[in-house]
């Protein structure tokens, strides 16, 4: 059975790590062994390393609104952000680009969203030196958080906005990167938290209706988020208002969104003039 | 919800409805006709026509229609691929009555001449629906291996056509019933927990009353 709350993985961690009581639960939910879940989940972290690699600068999307522009912030000189944090905004923008030209991503939780998790995962992976193993516990403790998410929230920018798809991601992968760095359970809690409650309410507003302005570069936001919520947890910072209520008011201010601001391209971005003028030269 | 429905699909992007559920309409087509089809007449509708160029909508759905997973890498390149495999391509936009946003109508032509239609809908997350099979309403979306039986609507036929899968050992997960007027043409959705083999088909097919019996397998080769 999923779980329905934060506090219900918190309470299966008690005796094991949190990723383990995620696997366990994926085991008995669809009645795989261990090693079925694990090559599953082992699979989809194969196809995140790839899609960086097959990212293509010099192809442009279907309507040529994108393309070629993670190229470009990974060649940029004497960013402010520095050499770690101008790699997890160049790999957000190749998946999100690569998306975008009928690439082949793992949506996590959607597609629109899937350049956080590879964002946060493949930079701290190369740095700090760490397994393919510990990034495959890294999806299962993101799982384990988003489907708490899709269940008491939602992960689809239709229903809830964009705070559903792209913060989502991001809730997901402030808990992973807690794990990635030897956090506890609690601090994992404390970082999705704090990742969801500083995107709430965010609109969804694609120009022209497709999955590119103001997507790929939010992508950016939900992974610059996620490591600041990691680091803020396991520093030991108060979250203030805890995860599954936070999941909570996500779910209220999706429903309290009208539907321009939804995924219809009517509203936001997508309704200001030249948002328009691009959808009518479409 | 499991939790590779959060992590995962792999699928060539952009959109899991407009592109991913998309390949899946074709990929069902394709399964429904049994082999690969002379021609497609594609007709999108909704936001499906509306942003389906930008989505790849239209090829994604040839792309299914020549076999490709949602996460092959040709998906791009497939009315050129249409064209190398001799399939002929049409597509179009335009209003479906009812039906909703992202919805597909198909008409394909098999190597022996018959066309068959099938309106489809892709409903978020890569899931999809059959909504209609030559123009009669059949609602189901593959996961099972499914028999649509069209067949005159007399009395009996039901019980004959449980009595053929409850001899070959098949059990019914569900079951729908449609017809387009009393004594007129009806179509029996049955979806199965296991796969049906050919001499069980066969048997309905050759039922007194039964028009046509189409069976549906994604998980074989087609
Ligand atoms: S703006 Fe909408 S379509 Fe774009 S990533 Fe966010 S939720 Fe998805």
């Amino acid at each position: 059975m999923a779980f329905g709350s934060v506090q219900a993985i918190l309470d299966a961690a008690a005796n094991e790590p949190l990723w383990q009581a995620v696997l366990d639960d994926d085991c008995r939910d669809r009645g795989v062994s261990q090693q079925d879940s694990l090559a599953k989940m082992n699979t989809l972290w194969a196809a995140m390393q790839r899609s960086t690699r097959e990212y293509d600068p010099d192809r442009r999307s279907t309507c040529g609104l994108s393309g070629g522009q993670a190229a470009k912030m990974a060649a940029a000189k004497g960013t402010i952000a520095g050499p770690f944090i101008q790699e997890v905004i160049s790999t957000a923008l190749m998946v999100g680009e690569h998306n975008a030209c009928m690439g082949r991503i793992v949506a996590a939780p959607t597609a629109g969203a899937s350049g956080v998790m590879p964002a946060v995962l493949l930079p701290l992976q190369k740095r700090d030196n760490l397994s393919d193993e510990l990034m495959v516990q890294c999806l299962y403790v993101a799982a384990g958080f988003g489907q708490v998410i899709a269940s008491r929230a939602s992960i689809s920018g239709a229903e809830g906005g964009c705070q559903a798809e792209v913060g989502s991601a991001s809730g997901m992968a402030a808990a992973a990167l807690v794990h990635a760095r030897g956090g506890t359970p609690a601090e994992m809690a404390a970082a999705c938290g704090m990742a969801l409650q500083n995107i709430l309410g965010l609109v969804c507003d694609p120009v022209a209706g497709l999955v590119e302005i103001p997507c790929i570069k939010r992508n950016v936001m939900g992974a610059v988020n996620a490591i600041a919520a990691a680091d803020m947890a396991m520093a030991g910072l108060n979250a203030g208002i805890p995860c599954d209520e936070v999941i909570d008011a996500m779910a209220a201010v999706g429903k309290s969104l009208p539907s321009a601001l939804r995924e219809t391209g009517e509203g936001g971005l997508a309704a200001t003039p030249t948002g328009r003028k691009i959808a009518e030269r479409l | 919800m499991t939790i590779f429905d959060i992590m995962g699909p792999i699928m060539v992007g952009p959109s899991s409805s407009h592109t991913a559920g998309a390949v899946r309409i074709g990929l069902l087509a394709r399964h429904l006709l049994g082999v690969q089809p002379l021609a497609a007449d594609i007709l999108l509708h909704g936001s499906f026509a509306a942003t389906g160029a930008g989505h790849g909508t239209d090829r994604a759905i040839v792309a299914g229609l020549l076999g490709m997973q949602p996460d092959h890498p040709d998906i791009p390149r497939s009315f050129q691929l249409a064209k190398e495999a001799g399939m002929d391509v049409y597509i179009h936009t335009g209003e479906l009555r009812n039906a909703h946003p992202n919805t597909a109508y198909l008409v394909l032509t098999h190597p022996s001449g018959r066309t068959t239609t099938l309106s489809a809908s892709s409903l978020g997350g890569g899931r999809v629906q059959v909504n209609a099979i030559d123009g009669l309403a059949a609602t189901f979306n593959g996961e099972l291996p499914t028999l649509v039986v069209r067949n005159v609507d007399r009395p009996g036929m039901l019980f004959e056509v449980s009595a053929a899968l409850y001899q070959h050992g098949a059990n019914i997960a569900s079951m729908q019933l449609h017809r387009d007027r009393r004594g007129g043409l009806a179509v029996m959705v049955i979806e199965c927990d296991q796969p049906l083999s050919e001499e069980l088909r066969r048997d309905i097919a050759n039922l007194d009353g039964v028009a046509r019996c189409t069976y549906l397998n994604m998980n074989e080769e087609a």
